[in-house]
């Protein structure tokens, strides 16, 4: 904390920050793609920050970027108050498809993780029993992912990211393969199984009423390339049941405040793609 | 929890087949069972059916035994063969060379194929370096090279798995090639995200998934092993399988080149059969295929 501007020492290091930064991308057709400019954002250790924001604005981009799966272009992505190079140390990740390991069990799958990392045989599938417990799947063990629902598969993603204890949980649109009903069942599920270790949390999503009823904070970003249009802080008290939630007047004047302005984004985008559609 | 019935976070209940459901399941196995029983004795029919017309043919002189065989002398050859041996020693010695030629000779193949599939397909250098090179290699007949390891290795064993390696090697590496460069983004992402290092991403997430593609190209690789060592052994050896079906040739005993094909198409049948078990095997975490288990009743 020398050279750097320290953050007032008050305030605890942030454990997610990109400050200034782009994310450019080449085109197939030689072109670039930008799908992130001038991206700043922090977030608390334990914090729930949701991101929305219109279709290709980059959403996704920004987990790429904290999880070290991509650099950033231009700026800086510090994790915890260390730069971001390489796969970040502390931070999980569950994608929007499926990404369990389709030839593995689900114990072993809930195990994979402390077993890439050097841990014995049993005290992962110890442990991995334990998580699985947790998310509702004791006595599936011995099953493939196929055999297993869809919001069944989600949990067995959750548990193989959260047996890692990450400092940082990185989701993106997670649930949104999964009917409605399953989906509100998740969003409570992960709600409970967050608060045993409270990471900080950023969950990419589409959808502003999972994002209110989830989050600590919505962060609104612009049609592409993405910057932050505006964070809005959600103090709805917690722990909350995500169905009921919708229904509070609480929440649906956050809603409205929200929606307008992200509404404009939205537009903006959707207009995009009919011109290029139309041209 | 005592019981066996896993609950949910969510309250779901696993539905267990119920007693019910016990008789119906059994009746529907025997229909299964009887439906495989007359399917299996209507094949062997239309087998006893073409080797009765081909031998009716030749006694009533509409076919030429002297180039088209006639099954009870391909028989009484065989029989010969397993009982008395064949000109070059006994049958299980032929047998056991041309086994051994094309076993080592698929094996090789398909380690090499599987290391250089895997390997040029993680690598896109490699890949764009050597593509040139092994299209040209692939696009050559290969199976004229048996002429060439005939004289480079002699009439031993070796110029016939050399040859059948080259075969194999092909369309095993291929298939790696492929089902390396379709592995799953978001897997490899997933596994690198969770700690795996890279030879760990190779091991557990890249090689299961190619696995798919090369356990493919394996039904045909094996046939491919038994078609260079046959092919060697009739360009010129000493023993096997194919010598015998030569020098049959030589003697314009056609019933002796049957017999050879009979006895080739055997391994041919219990090699696939041995794959396909090993394929259930390694493959047991995919999803069944179709609609087998659910069909309308």
């Amino acid at each position: 904390m020398t050279t750097t501007p320290s953050p007032p020492t008050d305030r605890p290091l942030p454990a997610i920050e990109l400050r200034n930064v782009s994310k450019r991308f080449r085109t197939p057709k030689g072109g670039v793609f930008t799908a992130l400019r001038d991206f700043d954002l922090a977030i608390q250790p334990g914090e729930f920050c949701a991101v929305v924001g219109p279709t290709g604005c980059g959403k996704s981009t920004t987990l790429t970027l904290v999880s070290g799966l991509e650099h950033p272009s231009a700026g800086t992505v510090t994790v915890a108050g260390r730069p971001v190079s390489g796969i970040t140390p502390g931070v999980a990740f569950m994608f929007q498809q499926d990404a369990v390991f389709p030839w593995k069990s689900v114990l072993d799958n809930v195990a994979a993780g402390p077993r890439f990392r050097g841990q014995s045989r049993t005290k992962a599938n110890a442990g991995a029993r334990d998580w699985l417990r947790r998310v509702g799947l004791a006595g599936f063990e011995d099953r493939y992912p196929h055999q297993l629902s869809g919001g069944m598969r989600k949990r067995v993603a959750l548990a193989q990211s959260l047996i890692n204890e990450p400092a940082v949980l990185l989701m993106d649109e997670p649930f949104s393969a999964l009917d409605v009903q399953t989906r509100s069942i998740m969003s409570d599920e992960l709600l409970d199984l967050w608060e045993l270790t409270r990471p900080a949390v950023i969950f990419v999503t589409h959808d502003l009423e999972e994002a209110i009823a989830l989050a600590d904070k919505v962060v609104v970003l612009t049609a592409g390339p993405g910057t932050i249009k505006s964070v809005f802080p959600v103090d709805l008290p917690r722990p909350r049941r995500t169905q009921e939630i919708r229904f509070e007047p609480e929440f649906v004047a956050i809603y409205e405040k929200i929606w307008d302005a992200l509404r404009s984004e939205v537009e903006t985008a959707y207009a995009r793609t009919t011109q290029a559609v139309a041209s | 929890m005592t019981g066996s019935a896993a609950p949910t976070l969510s309250g779901r209940a696993v539905i267990e087949p119920t007693a019910a459901a016990a008789p119906r399941a059994r009746s529907a196995r025997s229909q299964r069972l009887q439906r495989r029983v007359l399917m299996n004795l209507a094949r062997l029919g239309i087998v006893v059916v073409l080797l009765l017309i081909w031998e009716w043919g030749v006694n009533s002189k509409n076919i030429d035994p002297f180039f088209w065989g006639q099954p009870s002398q391909v028989w009484a050859t065989l029989k010969t063969w397993v009982t008395v041996g064949t000109p070059h020693g006994s049958l299980g010695a032929q047998i056991l060379i041309t086994l051994q030629e094309a076993v080592y000779g698929f094996v090789i193949g398909v380690v090499l194929g599987v290391i250089c599939g895997v390997g040029l397909g993680s690598s896109r250098l490699m890949a764009d370096l050597m593509s040139p090179f092994i299209k040209v290699a692939n696009s050559i007949p290969r199976i004229i090279l048996g002429s060439i390891f005939t004289v480079a290795f002699g009439f031993g064993v070796e110029s016939k798995i050399v040859l059948a390696v080259v075969l194999v090697f092909f369309g095993v590496f291929f298939n790696a090639f492929q089902g390396t460069r379709e592995v799953d983004r978001n897997l490899i992402a997933n596994a690198r995200i969770l700690g795996a290092s890279r030879l760990q991403v190779t091991r557990q997430v890249v090689l299961p998934s190619a696995f798919t593609w090369i356990l493919a190209s394996l039904h045909i690789s094996f046939g491919f092993a038994l078609i260079g060592a046959l092919v060697g052994e009739i360009l010129g050896a000493n023993q096997g399988l194919g010598l015998l079906i030569r020098s049959s040739q030589n003697n314009f005993d056609m019933n002796g080149v049957l017999a050879g094909m009979v006895i080739v198409a055997i391994i041919a049948l219990v090699a696939e059969t041995l794959i396909t078990l090993l394929e259930k095997r390694i493959l047991r975490w995919r999803p069944p295929s179709g609609s087998a288990d659910m069909t309308a009743v």
